[in-house]
């Protein structure tokens, strides 16, 4: 606050520093996303290309994974919400005694860990299936209907809460004076009751549809054989990981920010006409600014930006570019090679021991970062070897490393 | 801006909405309250509450909070049963009927209004219940706008009104529907000093119009006095009095409601002898007398309380009921001037009229007051309000 002391430079920096720790990751992620370097890293910067989103979506597995997530959260919404609402209303209404029985047991799933839910929704639905003597290929043994099942039981628990938030806020005398007015229960129900807490069946929609997407600790039990995104996504990092899923956070955080100013948008022009400062104010007094402040505008001015960068990423060509890389590593590695060679036949000379090559390499490791972003982070080395080794098969035979196995040939086209 | 009043706030005319104004008149209901008690628990809420309701009747409930009031209100609007008696309107038992179903509208101490609704689809509430389509409603609800003189707000939502114009809009909803009878709880407590003033002519010219029965809930006795055919007072649950407002004020028959309802200087003592309605009761300040209220006859030895208006005490000497006082302080109220008195122990005030004159300048002299034993109450030994 202070400039004086100089606080204020303190605080400055704490800032910086706190605001770099939490976009620093998502800013380097986003730029992994365009860099042509089958390693998700921004230095060297090889080309700017936008393959790695059409090798995100030519991947089956996670988009059929995305569509069963997709099918699972709406699922998941359409229950868990009225459940949720149903046992808050529920509370709402018991003696204190019970009510305190009634929210342990109901909060309860919120408590035990994922995974146990997880395999004790496997093995409650198996035992059921076997004692009704179910076979294999029925709804008891589907990993669809499984993740639903253990997905609800604890989803709804956060819709009752976002609910009972809601309800502690309402004046049970409304639903009095609408029945003194000759309302039944029902529509006291459905005219009071039901508006005042639209806004909370909204943010629970959001809320669970959240939760059942993003959720790994449970699915990854019950979905058995089958794939969610989370499960497709988290297999894909353990079995090396590729620029790709840059591209995917690229989408997310695309999606998340175009979510949140539309919505910025609303609650200031809710803001605006609920104080009914409208006319005075400079911005919504005025028609043109008035609709283009509109968040219906924001929107579809973001979705046509978004629209047009996909466009034009659809036409970008790096081909040239990368085959320019292509070239210039070979002949950088071939010197390598012939200085090895010649530096081998000197300490064969001298009878030095053998420097491995993949030492050498790993030791020149050009990123910053290094291996930070692969789940594969222990083996760095190897992976940024990758790309160059492959085409060159000279080198790769030649390669006398221990490491030989952990090449991947495939590395210059993750087609995973 | 609940702060100014209206100077433009026309006094309404209540001539469109009731169709049955004259049958109305004739039919209205009365309610009748037999032996009720409501307990929640051990703790007896209302006890034993026994009176008729006439239809037609602009009747009020005054007490000191938490004396059982919205309790009894509740019962009778149904939203909860008695635990002992019954209650009649028209003569039917209510029993098991909910507050749907009862003729009974009722004017919540918060006004209840729907935040989320329109001032027009607040008032048109009850119709939408009953199935009466949305442009007979709006019709209604605007004849009803007419009527609470705020024509042309029917698009307001009801946070955009001050609070006199959200209590007027309430009453155009509770009368939507056209009730045997308005149940109003503390409707103006809300309100500033002068729209409540303004709101309680408005209230009883609403009532002389639309004949309905009014039952009103206050603790203050302003209202209740100004505006009532009838006042039950209330202590603790118990209704200490049921009567006409001046009856209430001159010939109260507890020492409750002698002390509750406006002021009044308590005089605690023991009856000494009493011939006809004049009683003797021996007292700090001496022997004094009074007049006994309801022809009661006492024995001597009763512990009594008695009671004399501070406009009723007048100062000079020679006077009956003679007492040498000590003047302790005055204070001006505009139309009067309070004199804070004190004799013995015992705290006496006095209020004059306000002639415009000078104030005396009494400090710390001896003053001599007395009163007409006409004048004064003795009242049986009994709690007091406020005590
Ligand atoms: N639901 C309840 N459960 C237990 N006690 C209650 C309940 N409702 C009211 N009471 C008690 O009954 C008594 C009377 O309450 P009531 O609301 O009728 O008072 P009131 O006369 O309307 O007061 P006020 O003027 O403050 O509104 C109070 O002591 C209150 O604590
Ligand atoms: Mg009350």
């Amino acid at each position: 606050m202070n400039r004086g002391t100089g606080g204020g430079a303190v605080a400055a920096g704490f800032s910086l520093l706190f605001f770099s720790f939490l976009f620093g990751p998502l800013i380097i992620m986003v730029i992994t996303a365009f860099n042509s370097s089958s390693f998700p890293r921004i230095t060297p910067w090889e080309c700017f290309t936008t393959e790695w989103f059409a090798v995100l979506f030519a991947n089956d597995r996670l988009m059929s994974g995305l569509l069963n997530s997709l099918v699972i959260a709406v699922s998941v919404v359409a229950i868990a919400v009225p459940i949720g609402l149903a046992g808050a209303l529920a509370l709402s209404e018991l003696s204190s005694r019970l009510r305190a029985v009634l929210y342990t047991v109901l909060i309860t799933p919120i408590l035990i860990p994922g995974v146990v839910l997880g395999i004790s929704t496997i093995v409650f639905w198996g035992a059921l299936g076997r004692s009704v003597g179910a076979e294999y290929g029925s709804f008891f043994f589907d990993g669809m209907f499984l993740t639903l099942a253990g997905q609800v039981t604890f989803i709804s628990a956060y819709a009752m809460l976002v609910f009972l938030a809601r309800l502690q806020r309402f004046d049970p005398i409304l639903t009095e004076a609408a029945l003194d007015l000759g309302a039944t229960p029902g529509q006291a129900f459905r005219k009071i009751l039901l508006p005042f807490l639209g806004p909370a069946i909204g943010s629970a929609t959001f809320l669970t549809f959240l939760a059942s997407f993003e959720n790994y600790n449970t699915t990854v039990f019950t979905i058995l054989s089958g794939n969610t995104f989370t499960t497709a996504l988290a297999s894909k990092v353990r079995h090396g990981t590729d620029p790709s899923l840059s591209a995917l956070a690229v989408i997310i955080i695309g999606i998340t920010l175009i979510g949140a100013i539309v919505h910025e948008a609303h609650t200031r022009r809710k803001e605006v006409l609920r104080t009914g400062i409208a006319t005075r104010s400079r911005i919504y007094g005025n028609p043109v600014l008035k609709t283009l402040v509109h968040p219906l505008t924001v929107f579809l001015i973001l979705a046509g930006i978004a629209g047009l960068a996909t466009w034009q990423g659809t036409r970008h060509d790096a081909s040239v570019c990368k085959q320019q890389i292509l070239d210039d590593k070979r002949a950088r590695q071939h010197e390598l090679l012939e200085e090895q060679r010649r530096k081998m036949q000197e300490q064969q000379k001298t009878t030095a021991p053998v420097t491995s090559p993949a030492d050498a390499a790993g030791k020149a490791n050009p990123s910053p970062f290094g291996g930070a972003f692969s789940p594969n982070g222990l083996t760095p080395a190897q992976e940024e070897q990758a790309p160059a080794a492959a085409p060159t098969e000279t080198p790769a035979k030649a390669n006398p490393s221990p490491f030989g196995g952990a090449f991947n040939p495939n590395g210059l086209k993750p087609s995973q | 801006m609940p702060g100014a009043v209206p100077s433009g706030i026309r006094l309404p005319v209540f001539t469109v909405p009731f169709s049955r104004i004259s049958e109305s008149v004739m039919a209205t209901k009365d309610i009748v309250l037999d032996h009720v008690s409501i307990r929640f628990g051990a703790y007896t809420a209302v006890d034993n509450a026994h009176l008729v309701i006439k239809g037609g009747e602009f009747f009020s409930f005054l007490g000191p909070s938490g004396c059982g009031k919205t309790t009894l209100l509740r019962c009778i609007s149904g939203f909860s049963d008695p635990s002992e008696g019954r209650v009649l309107i028209g003569g039917q038992d209510m029993k098991g009927i909910g507050p749907n179903k009862r003729p009974t509208a009722l004017i919540f101490q918060n006004l209840a209004l729907f935040p989320l609704m329109s001032v027009a689809d607040n008032i048109a509430f009850p119709l939408e219940v009953r199935g009466v389509g949305r442009r007979d409603r709006r019709k209604r609800a605007d004849e009803l706008l007419e009527m609470i003189a705020l024509p042309g707000v029917g698009d307001k939502k009801v946070h955009e009104l001050s609070g006199g114009q959200r209590q007027r809009v309430a009453i155009a909803r509770a009368l939507a529907v056209e009730p045997d009878i308005l149940l109003l709880d503390e409707p103006l407590s809300a309100l500033d000093l002068k729209l409540r003033h303004h709101m309680r002519t408005e209230l009883r010219t609403i009532q002389q119009q639309v004949g309905l029965t009014f039952i009103y809930i206050t603790h203050d006795q302003g209202e209740a006095l100004t505006m009532s055919d009838r006042v039950a007072v209330m202590n603790a649950g118990v209704i200490e009095q049921v009567d006409p407002p001046e009856t209430i004020y001159n010939r109260p028959k507890t020492s409750f409601v002698a002390s509750f309802v406006g002021q009044s200087n308590a005089i605690e003592g023991k009856v000494a002898s009493q011939s006809g309605t004049l009683v003797s009761i021996e007292t700090p300040l001496g022997r004094l007398q009074g007049r006994a209220a309801g022809g009661r006859q006492y024995k001597s030895g009763d512990n009594c309380f008695l009671f004399i208006r501070p406009e009723q005490l007048s100062l000079g000497d020679g006077l009956p009921n003679a007492v040498a006082a000590n003047w302790v302080k005055e204070e001006f109220e505009g139309n009067a001037r309070q004199m804070f008195l004190e004799a013995n122990g015992v705290p006496l005030r006095l209020s004059r009229v306000n002639l415009g004159g000078a104030a005396d300048t009494l400090s710390g002299a001896s003053v001599p007051v007395g009163f007409e034993p006409d004048q004064a109450i003795v009242l049986p030994h009994g709690v007091l309000a406020g005590a």
